[in-house]
């Protein structure tokens, strides 16, 4: 707000640009920090003697003859097969995109030109979905699973996460719908296509921003679930997070906890590219909810 | 729309989450509703020269063929809801007996593994909700008085805490904590104290997870604020100035009444959110220390024995939590709605 009458004292413009500052320090350190210290061995990240080992890398220089060492990466993506966990999660986070946005597009669309009062219903039943704690479904799941021959496999994880995504999907896109104007479809369909053909020809080629934003919530819903992953697919079909779960399992020998360190960051790095290029779709998805109330 | 083709519209969506949403709630019921079969005895009478003794022995192959014939096993009623695992009514009558005080009776309930988890998940629940709000309406006031050319790095650095995945946050978190890492070295400095380790005492451990899902959930909060911030009135601020309201007044009587319609929303999404609490117990390794509703099933499910009716039990005990918990937000959007309609 550039308005002269605004311009505050100045113990307040540094009380607040330092509480800024110290959130973005808080908000960013651990990230850094690890980063940096997945490059040492153990004897560094976790110094017995003085934590500036892990700055400098003395362990690390000691052991491995430099300060920097890849031996965390090898071990996790090479020794320890990381790269099949992050193969599962690409195939598992593409295919729950992909559906969820199909599935949530065809009805979200149909609630918010519907009208009636069962759209409401259903909305607030969405809700009430919603708030369902993962693991209390997967506590339903996985007895008939097992029966049927359904655990462990990635279409099963996949057609759960989409459905468990389908309540938050629908809200969003639901709402962006409400924004596309009315008219649109309706004089499409004066113009005699059916309600269908107007939803294929009018609406869609306009509905991108809202299903790229609602897109990336499923993406990040899928990617960082660890509650249906780790308790619905076997080990050799487990995905990311579930293994990193897996490598803390065996952290009593020397050099394991490393591999940990090293498949965290190699997992995070996705992330950070995310926000990096989406960060205005992200803020826009989150405050969208939000206004739509 | 046409009712018709509304519903070939909604049906694959509908069709999603009756099929992996609500069977499974009906599953849970009628699973925390049976038990495990027995195991089968056998009885043999061996009879010697000093006469006839009996003798039982446990029939693995026949209690095998059993539980893999019928895994759910045989309807129990009630009775897993009341045992020692779950609402424990013989075990709470008894402490209730027992203490004369309030203090006594609470610390005996603490030992029961269903309330334990459920003090920590309601603890958890009702500090970090409110905490969450108000640290993130801090940040957006301090972020929306920043230069505009810091504004767009601030709010990427600020999201990362959200968008992080819970387990690999808390595992960072719990590396930098560990009396070896980074800020439990520091923490042994500043305190003088060598021995000091936050995964050693009870409380210590709450604070951390709290500290945690504070860290993590700030930034949602932060985000619908600074939103919020953009669209206030600066007529209604500048006319309060004039009328001489101090900054904080100005803050208090403007822009808070403003954001309200947010503060419900962040509180609704953050009390779901948080009841829920999970993976930060994983990531820390703190189920000695503390357990939620939720670990305390994945917990059932994960022992060498899965016990799918103790797990069924407890969930079914959490989706009444989780209704309890929505029940005044439904309650006012269904006023709202029969409003409007009349």
């Amino acid at each position: 707000m550039p308005n002269p009458a605004h311009r505050a004292s100045r113990s307040v413009v540094f009380f607040s640009s330092a509480f800024v500052l110290l959130w973005v320090i808080i908000a960013s350190f651990p990230f850094l920090w690890t980063l940096w210290g997945s490059f040492k061995v153990q004897a560094d990240f976790f110094s017995k003697a003085d934590w500036r080992y892990a700055l400098w890398g003395t362990r690390t220089l000691i052991e491995t003859g430099d300060t920097f060492t890849g031996a965390g990466y090898a071990g996790a993506w090479i020794q320890e097969e990381f790269w099949r966990a992050a193969i599962n999660t690409l195939v598992v986070v593409f295919f729950t995109v992909l559906i969820s946005l199909t599935l949530g597009t065809l009805g979200g669309y149909a609630l918010a030109r519907s009208g009636q009062k069962y759209a409401f219903w259903l909305l607030m039943i969405a809700l009430i979905f919603r708030a369902m704690p993962h693991i209390t479904l997967v506590s339903g799941y996985l007895l008939p699973f097992f029966e049927w021959n359904l655990w462990g496999h990635l279409p099963t994880s996949i057609i759960v996460l989409v459905a468990i995504n389908q309540p938050f999907t629908l809200w969003m896109l639901h709402s962006f719908f409400l924004n596309i104007p009315k008219d649109l479809d309706e004089s499409a369909k004066v113009d005699g296509c059916t309600q269908f053909q107007a939803f294929r020809h009018v609406i869609i080629p306009v509905m991108w921003p809202g299903v790229i934003t609602t897109g990336l919530f499923s993406f990040l819903l899928a990617y960082n679930d660890f509650a249906v992953t780790s308790m619905l697919l076997s080990e050799e079909n487990r995905t990311m997070v579930p293994a990193i779960y897996g490598f803390l399992g065996s952290t009593q020998e020397e050099g394991n906890v490393m591999f940990a360190v090293a498949a965290v960051v190699s997992a995070t790095a996705p992330l950070f590219v995310l926000v990096m290029f989406f960060q205005r779709q992200i803020v826009s998805g989150l405050t969208a909810g939000a206004v739509k109330g | 729309m046409r009712h018709q083709t509304f519903f070939w519209f909604i049906l694959p969506s509908l069709a999603a989450m009756i099929l992996f949403i609500a069977l499974p709630l009906v599953s849970v019921v009628v699973q925390s509703l049976h038990i495990e079969h027995e195991q089968v005895i056998v009885t043999t009478e061996n009879c010697g020269p000093f006469g006839c003794t009996e003798e039982s022995t446990v029939d693995t192959e026949a209690t095998a063929q059993l539980r893999a014939k019928q895994p759910l096993g045989r309807f129990a009623g009630l009775s897993t809801y009341f045992d020692r695992g779950h609402l424990a009514s013989a075990e709470v009558s008894e402490a209730w007996q027992s203490n004369a005080t309030w203090g006594g009776f609470f610390a005996d309930l603490y030992n029961l593994p269903f309330y334990k988890a459920l003090s920590f998940t309601l603890t958890y629940t009702f500090l970090v909700t409110p905490l969450v709000i108000v640290l993130g309406l801090l940040i957006a006031l301090g972020v929306n008085r920043l230069k505009p050319v810091l504004k767009g790095p601030t709010i990427f650095v600020s999201l990362l805490p959200m968008i992080i995945t819970p387990l690999i946050g808390s595992l960072i978190l719990f590396w930098m904590i560990d009396a070896q890492g980074v800020i439990g070295k520091t923490l042994q400095w500043l305190f003088e104290d060598p021995e000091l380790s936050l995964k050693a005492s009870p409380v210590l451990t709450w604070i951390t997870l709290m500290v945690y899902g504070v860290w993590s959930s700030a930034p949602f909060a932060f985000v619908v604020f600074y939103a919020g911030l953009q669209t206030v009135n600066s007529d209604s601020l500048e006319a309060a100035m004039i009328d001489g309201a101090t900054r904080w007044q100005q803050i208090r009587y403007v822009v808070i009444p403003h954001l309200m319609p947010l503060v419900v929303f962040i509180s609704l999404i953050q009390l779901m959110d948080n009841f829920r609490v999970f993976e930060p117990i994983v990531g820390f390794s703190a189920e000695a220390n503390a357990t939620s509703l939720s670990y305390i099933i994945f917990a059932d499910m994960r022992s060498d024995i899965t016990r799918f009716n103790s797990a069924a039990a407890t969930s079914v005990l959490t989706v009444i939590g989780v209704a309890i918990l929505l029940a005044p937000v439904l309650l006012r959007t269904w006023r709202d709605f029969k409003g409007k309609a009349v």
